[in-house]
């Protein structure tokens, strides 16, 4: 097992430095930023002032070192536009996103577990093909139409819910949260409706997948000839072994979530950081994006290890086979 | 002639595994509802320019004292009626639908189809071959596939710039590891069958193994994916283009038309994004209907 964590650490450390090579040069050929920067009236001699002054005059491997050897002391320079650090920009942004994806995904759980286990136990019933088909809508619309049918509905039609921005917030430490507030929870609910739709499709199916394989086994046969009540067999055996998928298609999940937010957070202008990201790639704001995506590649990586280890936790049979 | 001749039964038709797959198919009504619904918006969406009423993108024929006109309404000076509405640019939002939903397409098949070459080739080397060559190409899969396919998407168009091409560029790179993997799979499975070791034992090229031996049957799982990646992609070329990051603003796709009428839709006027947003999820349940079903069908597993 460390035998394994340590070989998986350094597979991470491995593409998270690939992961940043190839976005730092794919992000070095786009657009000159200094054109976005000064006024159209300038002189070429500030033009080239302001790329020495960004170190933009520098061969790319010299930038690149620089950027690395700054971004590993969690410097990744200041935004072009407002000239804050694009890491402390990213991360007054977080608890937004992060609130957004954890309702939304605790709302999947809450409602894709119990449909994918009705539609697991009877498979042929018109409910249960009702809900598969109705999943296939949830995962294979785009996000952000399903964004737009509900502000239609809910905020223009309706008129009950608020279609953007975030609402009243409760600072509790540093991070502000709309959980706390009614304000709060009005805002929310739409884009986390929006996010947590899909992921509950994905859900539903999972289950029902993790349902039907655990149903024919024969612990559950024995239990049933037992005796005990369905409920306790629904409960405890089956349960307790369908967890395993879920848990780890819910782990990664989570991290799809927090990218799939940038769409979300675009459609509701909730101002989370997949927002930011997008308004940088339209104003070229080069350090911001690269910040962002080597923080995406970081978390995306570390959420795989954490899953895989979760997994090896959890699963006795999985841990067999590394051992093999 | 007096000697006596059989009759051959003529009702009955030769079994193919082609015809069993359409009888089969053909089962299902909701599969056969998308079909139609399929056809029923490609065709249009191809013959846009000769059967949309008006040119959405030649500024000449927009009239701006039409803009923003409900569904139903009759233009003033040509008289033609805009049965979904017009823009704020005065554009028939029928027109502009059947031209954006043949964008739409148009990227969509093009980058499936690409996704498709370029993945089953890596995936049929890689199985065929195997050892380090696999482990390569797998890993490079693994990683690939391992990052939200929004996020690559966004940074390929943030890199690579605006543009039809590009987005089908972004979208190739997105999808050929999805197909890569599925033939992989199957290819490996199939690899160790007889007529393989038949075909090595004959001394056939490897390009010929693969191509004429290999690749037709691992076709049933490629062919599911590739409906469902239709859906897809379709799907992904409208996130990028209602972020502003995908087509240009010439040649607007569905995900675009969407985007330019969300800001009039919180004032009432709904139709300028609701109609594309319908032709939309239209064309992507009706695929994934038939892709649904097909894996039904063809997935090996069932047909035992």
């Amino acid at each position: 097992m460390p035998v394994f964590i340590i070989n998986r650490l350094f597979q991470a450390l491995g593409v998270i430095l690939v992961m940043s090579v190839l976005v730092f040069v794919g992000l070095y050929l786009i657009g000159d930023p200094t054109s976005m920067l000064v006024s159209p009236e300038a002189t070429e001699i500030e033009r080239q002032a302001l790329r020495k002054a960004l170190g933009l005059d520098q061969s790319i491997w010299v930038q690149y070192l620089t950027f690395l050897e700054n971004a590993v002391q969690g410097d990744f320079g200041r935004s072009f536009l407002t000239g804050q650090p694009a890491l402390q920009l990213i991360i007054e942004r977080m608890p937004a996103t992060v609130e957004l994806v954890i309702v939304a995904m605790t709302f999947s759980v809450l409602v894709g577990v119990p449909l994918g286990i009705l539609a697991g136990l009877r498979p042929k019933a018109p409910s249960s093909k009702a809900i598969m088909t109705g999943s296939i809508l949830g995962f294979s619309l785009p996000n952000f139409w399903i964004g737009l049918m509900l502000i239609m509905l809910f905020a223009v039609y309706l008129g009950v819910l608020p279609a953007s921005a975030r609402g009243e917030t409760v600072s509790v430490g540093p991070v502000a949260l709309s959980i706390l507030t009614v304000d709060g929870w009005q805002h929310l609910a739409l884009p986390a409706l929006t996010l947590g739709l899909a992921k509950a499709a994905l859900m539903i199916r999972v289950t029902r997948a993790a349902t039907r394989e655990v149903l024919p086994m024969d612990y559950i046969k024995f239990a049933r000839a037992k005796g005990l009540r369905p409920s306790r067999i629904l409960n405890v055996h089956l349960l307790k072994n369908i967890l395993i998928p879920i848990i780890t298609v819910a782990g990664l999940e989570f991290g799809q979530a927090i990218a799939f937010a940038v769409v979300t957070e675009s459609v509701f202008s909730w101002p989370g950081m997949g927002k930011l990201l997008i308004d940088s790639i339209i104003t070229l704001d080069r350090p911001v994006v690269v910040a962002y995506l080597i923080m995406m590649v970081f978390f995306l990586v570390i959420l795989n290890l954490v899953v895989d280890i979760l997994y090896m936790a959890i699963d006795p049979s999985a841990r067999e086979k590394v051992r093999d | 002639m007096s000697t006596p001749t059989t009759v051959l039964p003529t009702t009955t038709v030769e079994e193919t595994p082609f015809r069993r797959f359409v009888v089969q198919f053909r089962e299902n009504k909701l599969a056969m509802a998308g079909l139609i619904l399929m056809i029923l918006l490609a065709i249009p969406a191809f013959a846009a320019p000769w059967i949309a009423p008006q040119n959405p993108y030649d500024i000449g024929a927009l009239d701006i004292l039409d803009s923003q006109m409900p569904p139903g309404s009759v233009a003033e000076v040509s008289g033609i009626t805009y049965w979904l509405g017009t823009d704020s640019q005065a554009r028939d939002v029928l027109s502009a639908v059947l031209y954006g939903m043949r964008t739409s397409l148009l990227v969509a098949f093009l980058s499936v189809t690409v996704s498709l070459l370029i993945g089953s080739t890596v995936g049929l080397c890689a199985a065929y071959f195997g050892g380090w060559l696999d482990a390569l190409l797998m890993r490079i899969v693994d990683i690939q596939l391992s990052f939200p396919a929004i996020l690559v998407a966004l940074v390929m168009l943030s890199v690579l710039g605006q543009g039809l091409d590009k987005v089908i560029i972004a979208l190739i790179i997105v999808q050929w590891a999805y197909f890569a993997r599925t033939v992989r799979g199957t290819a490996l499975v199939e690899r160790n069958r007889e007529y393989i070791l038949a075909a090595r034992c004959l001394s056939l090229g490897w390009r010929r193994i693969i191509a004429r031996h290999l690749l037709p049957n691992c076709l049933p799982p490629l062919i599911v994916i590739a409906t469902i990646d239709l859906a897809n992609a379709i799907a992904l070329e409208a996130t990028l283009s209602f972020l502003g990051v995908g087509v240009p603003v010439t040649q607007p796709s569905l995900g675009m038309l969407i985007a330019n009428g969300f800001e009039f839709m919180l004032s009432g006027q709904y139709w300028i994004s609701f109609f594309p947003g319908i032709a939309l999820a239209l064309s992507i349940v009706g695929i994934n209907l038939v892709g649904d079903h097909l894996r039904d069908i063809l997935n090996p597993r069932n047909a035992l």
